[in-house]
């Protein structure tokens, strides 16, 4: 078919290594070489992107997100997520089973994927549920679902609050080799709660969820796996408590992995304040000393994964009283620069913070994407750093605007994103085109 | 002039001066009420809409006499007859309202923060008659008022309040005003009730003959029991057995000390039936000031010019509405 | 400030409040049924001081009490912050009273007009008389002072102060050029 050149750009590629000036040859969708900076020699009808001054990266993984697809999709639809994935710099995402119908079945996992083929961007890999119709009680067929091509397997939305339940579940996977990926949420504890619990919560009269309602959970769900068995990986991590409970279960060597949101290493319940609906959310922002934990869980690999948990809603159920307001907020547009701002903020190295968006992720679910290894699909990300822009929500991609970020200044953006050799994103010349 | 805010959302942030504005103010509204044509034409003309999402009656009473004794028009929803019962959102069924150009919307409503979610999107004038457990400016006013007649000023005193704080916006404004008019509060309920930062407001305490001992004001609150989920205590009954207010209680404060209650009581709950009915109980004068608080704050609210509306042009972006009856989704 | 010039000093302002009082007594023939209203907030120290200067006079205490109009004008709704409510004191019926209304400068009338309507929410007088201290023209309504201190030809963008002993520590009127904006 034909070859394309990427030049003049930093690779960073933590699954090899890399960190320097290196030229990416790609031949026929698929990493042929990395050579030295500007050594590649094909000449001809190579297309040469000229990736001076940018990181040039394996395409990220966004392994938690919502596509609402079926039945939600006047808040998004595979195209328009895999559409908002690409131009943040996604090429490949995993999508929760929360739609409806829940992903419980084949059918359905098919039916994203076809969606998503369809769509053409980046990479969709449909998550299972692990419980029937999300109910928390019976096994849904795995092994089906499986065979149609679901990547882990998780409630999330809910969390498995039958304990016996998880406890199978972390068994039957292991027969697949499927990750249980879950949503820790002790719900009689967080009880109707709609932000952190502490003195904020109180001051604005709102019912709040402790730290100690996620705590819970990982506790129960460690205690398992040491008896199961089997892999599990923690979503949207939000506590001190939780990292540290994560860190002294790996020590351990327990088969245990986990995520966090942008929004979570980013903002704290301060955000609420005023009753902003944008800034509503499950888990719900913590305390700066919560935020300070998750941060130093990503510098020192506790915490594996930046995940977004993209969780489109529409306005109408966002733009009403806090209580009533729907929890979460978009991510997938946003999340690059959050994550770069850590080198500087929090003086995580670059490498960490790419493996965490990259290679780290495939591991967890078992993928052949994350790195830029010879022979690999050519799913690559071009960033510039330092590019500076606004976000803008009513430009998003997604059909869904709802970010507490609307307005800010943002520095960092993916110009190019190529999933198997094939450009899906381009950036304008200029910022906010 | 102290008081410029264009709403009355709450009572925190307000500075002292503004609050004693708002105390003195309404002290001077009294004398209206004690003519024989209770009527200043001062709001005439004006239209006052009260917007009850939860029962009142006493509340929305007071507020209907304030505005017509300050010849204002009072118009009253209450959601079991409006539209809110259809499905129809609070921006809607406020912003109908707000094309009828009211002069004040009164606003009470079972979430906190629903006034502060009109005031962003209205250009009138939003007051807040309570907002989930959130806070009830007026009744924090009126309360702060009749403790200053009595004892003639509020600096320095001690103030207990007893019950279900964690849960009463009533606590949350009194706490909120009283604190920054300079009285001592203490705060006194189960523990399930007084969450570990309640201490940044005052002391804390499950005792309640330590918690009233030489207080000079006690405020009693309202077991809610609409408001609550399950489990804070197990039983009406054991928690009157330690926090109902009884005359053995009562002699553990001040020989002077008056007793306030946002009313309606539970008797023999919160508070027995011989102390609701005796000397300390200051009732009646909370009902009278609390016409002449709300009556000042319509005065200093409602009468403004009218503001050029530069709120929501909807750029529209031609979206489809999302279908009806949305639930909650996890994430 | 500069420009301001005293048109009544301390004497000539107790002066005229002498003569006033005796011109209330001689055109209602004693104190019998009258009560002084003063508007606020330096009407009341007028109708004060005219209380007892006729105590002095005829031994006598004529009722005396407050009003405030702050809730019965008409620009409130022209401005962004309402002004400060003082609030009305009148300790004592007004049907069949000879009221003395009491004020320090009569200008468009609109004062003199909302204290009116003040005072019928209160009952039904008698009568109605009107003391000011200056009276310097410019009415927007039919409304005239039976007792005036002093008549001061103004022009409508020059300003008329009253200074009192009670609310400004001395005893003074001056007029003064319009302040430039």
């Amino acid at each position: 078919m034909n070859t394309t050149i990427i030049h003049g750009g930093t690779v960073v590629d933590p699954a090899n290594g890399l960190n320097g000036f290196h030229d990416v040859v790609i031949h026929d969708g698929v990493v042929a070489a990395i050579t030295a900076a500007e050594g590649s020699h094909e000449t001809g009808d190579a297309e040469r992107i000229d990736a001076t001054g940018c990181l040039v990266l394996p395409g990220l993984i966004d392994i938690h997100v919502h596509l609402r697809e079926p039945g939600y999709e006047y808040k998004e639809t595979v195209e328009t997520g895999t559409r908002a994935a690409v131009a943040g710099g996604f090429t490949a995402v995993a999508c929760m089973a929360n739609t409806n119908p829940v992903n419980d079945s084949a059918a359905v996992t098919d039916y994203i994927r076809e969606r998503a083929a369809a769509a053409g961007l980046a990479r969709v890999f449909p998550i299972g549920a692990v419980s029937k119709g999300l109910q928390g009680e019976e096994l849904a067929e795995i092994g089906e679902m499986h065979r149609a091509g679901i990547v882990a397997v998780s409630d999330d939305g809910m969390p498995i609050m039958n304990g016996g339940l998880m406890r199978r579940a972390l068994e039957y996977t292991a027969m697949f080799g499927l990750p249980v990926i879950v949503h820790e949420e002790e719900r009689t504890i967080a009880a109707e709660g709609v932000m952190n619990e502490g003195s904020l919560s109180l001051r604005l009269g709102l019912k709040g969820v402790p730290a100690a309602a996620e705590e819970a959970m990982i506790a129960r769900d460690i205690a398992l796996l040491e008896r199961t068995g089997g892999r599990l990986h923690i979503a949207h991590l939000s506590t001190a408590g939780s990292v540290e409970m994560v860190r002294t279960a790996k020590r351990r060597g327990l088969p245990v992995s986990a995520e966090v949101t942008p929004h979570h290493f980013t903002l704290t319940e301060a955000a609420v304040d005023g009753y902003n609906t944008n800034a509503k959310m499950n888990p719900p922002l913590r305390t700066p000393r919560d935020v300070e934990a998750v941060r130093q869980g990503l510098a020192d690999g506790t915490i594996d994964v930046i995940a977004t948990d993209h969780a489109p809603h529409h306005r109408d159920e966002k733009d009403v009283e806090f209580d009533q307001a729907a929890n979460g907020i978009v991510g997938l547009e946003t999340a690059l620069p959050l994550a770069l701002r850590l080198v500087e903020e929090a003086g995580i190295p670059l490498e960490t913070l790419v493996a965490a968006l990259t290679i780290n992720p495939a591991r967890v679910l078992n993928l052949p994407h994350g790195t830029l290894s010879v022979g690999a699909a050519a799913d690559v990300t071009v960033i510039d750093a330092q590019r500076c822009w606004t976000v803008e929500a009513a430009r998003f991609r997604s059909k869904s605007r709802n970010t507490p970020f609307d307005g800010m200044q943002m520095q960092g953006q993916a110009i190019l994103t190529m999933v198997g050799g094939r450009i899906v994103h381009r950036a304008a010349a200029s910022p906010n085109a | 002039m102290p008081f410029t805010h264009r709403h009355l959302l709450g009572l925190e942030g307000l500075s002292r001066d503004e609050l004693t504005f708002l105390l003195d103010t309404a002290s001077s509204f009294k004398e209206i009420s004690e003519r024989d044509i209770k009527k200043v034409p001062t709001l005439r003309g004006k239209t006052v809409v009260s917007l009850f999402y939860e029962a009142s009656t006493r509340t929305r009473a007071s507020f209907e006499i304030a505005a017509k004794r300050m010849s204002a028009d009072f118009v009253s929803l209450a959601s079991s007859t409006s539209s809110v019962t259809k499905g129809e959102t609070l921006l809607d069924t406020a912003r109908n309202l707000a094309a009828m150009r009211p002069d004040a919307i009164i606003l009470r409503h079972s979430a906190a923060g629903a006034p502060h979610f009109l005031a962003g999107r209205l250009d009138c004038p939003i007051i807040n008659a309570g907002d989930g457990a959130h806070e009830h400016p007026t009744q924090a006013l009126l309360d702060a008022l009749t403790i200053r007649e009595r004892k003639g000023h509020i600096e320095g005193l001690t103030v207990a309040i007893v019950g279900d704080v964690l849960h009463s916006r009533v606590a949350r404004s009194n706490v909120f005003a009283l604190k920054t008019l300079g009285a001592a509060l203490r705060l006194v309920g189960p523990p399930t009730l007084l969450p570990p930062e309640l201490r940044a407001w005052g002391d804390t305490t499950s005792n309640l003959e330590e918690g009233v001992r030489d207080a000079d004001v006690i405020m009693m609150l309202r077991i809610q029991l609409e408001r609550q989920g399950k489990n804070f205590f197990p039983t009406v009954d054991e928690y009157s057995r330690y926090f109902c207010l009884t005359q053995r209680a009562v002699a553990h404060a001040k020989a002077d000390v008056m007793i306030l209650h946002p009313g309606p009581m539970n008797r023999g709950v919160e508070i027995a039936s011989d102390v609701a009915d005796g000397p300390y109980s200051v009732i009646m004068d909370q009902v009278t000031n609390g016409i002449a608080v709300r009556m000042a704050v319509l005065y200093l609210l409602a009468n403004r010019p009218r503001v050029e509306s530069e709120v929501e042009q909807e750029a529209a972006l031609p979206e489809e509405p999302a279908p009806r009856r949305l639930r909650r989704r996890a994430g | 400030m500069a420009s301001e010039r005293v048109v009544m000093d301390a004497q000539a302002i107790d002066r005229a409040l002498t003569r006033v009082a005796h011109e209330i007594l001689e055109r209602n023939k004693g104190t019998g049924g009258l009560a002084l209203i003063g508007i606020r907030s330096r009407g009341v120290h007028i109708a004060e001081r005219l209380r007892a200067k006729i105590r002095a006079i005829e031994d006598t205490e004529v009722p005396t009490g407050i009003i405030d109009i702050t809730l019965y004008r008409d620009d409130l709704s022209r401005s962004h912050q309402q002004p400060e409510v003082k609030g009305t004191q009148i300790g004592f019926a007004i049907d069949d009273k000879r009221v003395v209304l009491v004020d320090d400068v009569l200008f468009t009338g609109r004062t003199v007009r909302a204290a009116l309507d003040a005072l019928i929410d209160f009952g039904r007088p008698r009568n109605v008389q009107l003391v000011v201290l200056i009276d310097r023209g410019h009415r927007e309504l039919p409304i005239r002072a039976d007792y005036v201190g002093k008549n001061l030809p103004t022009a409508v963008n020059e300003s008329v102060q009253v200074r009192l002993q009670e609310s400004d520590g001395q005893d003074e009127v001056v007029i003064a050029p319009a302040e430039e904006d």
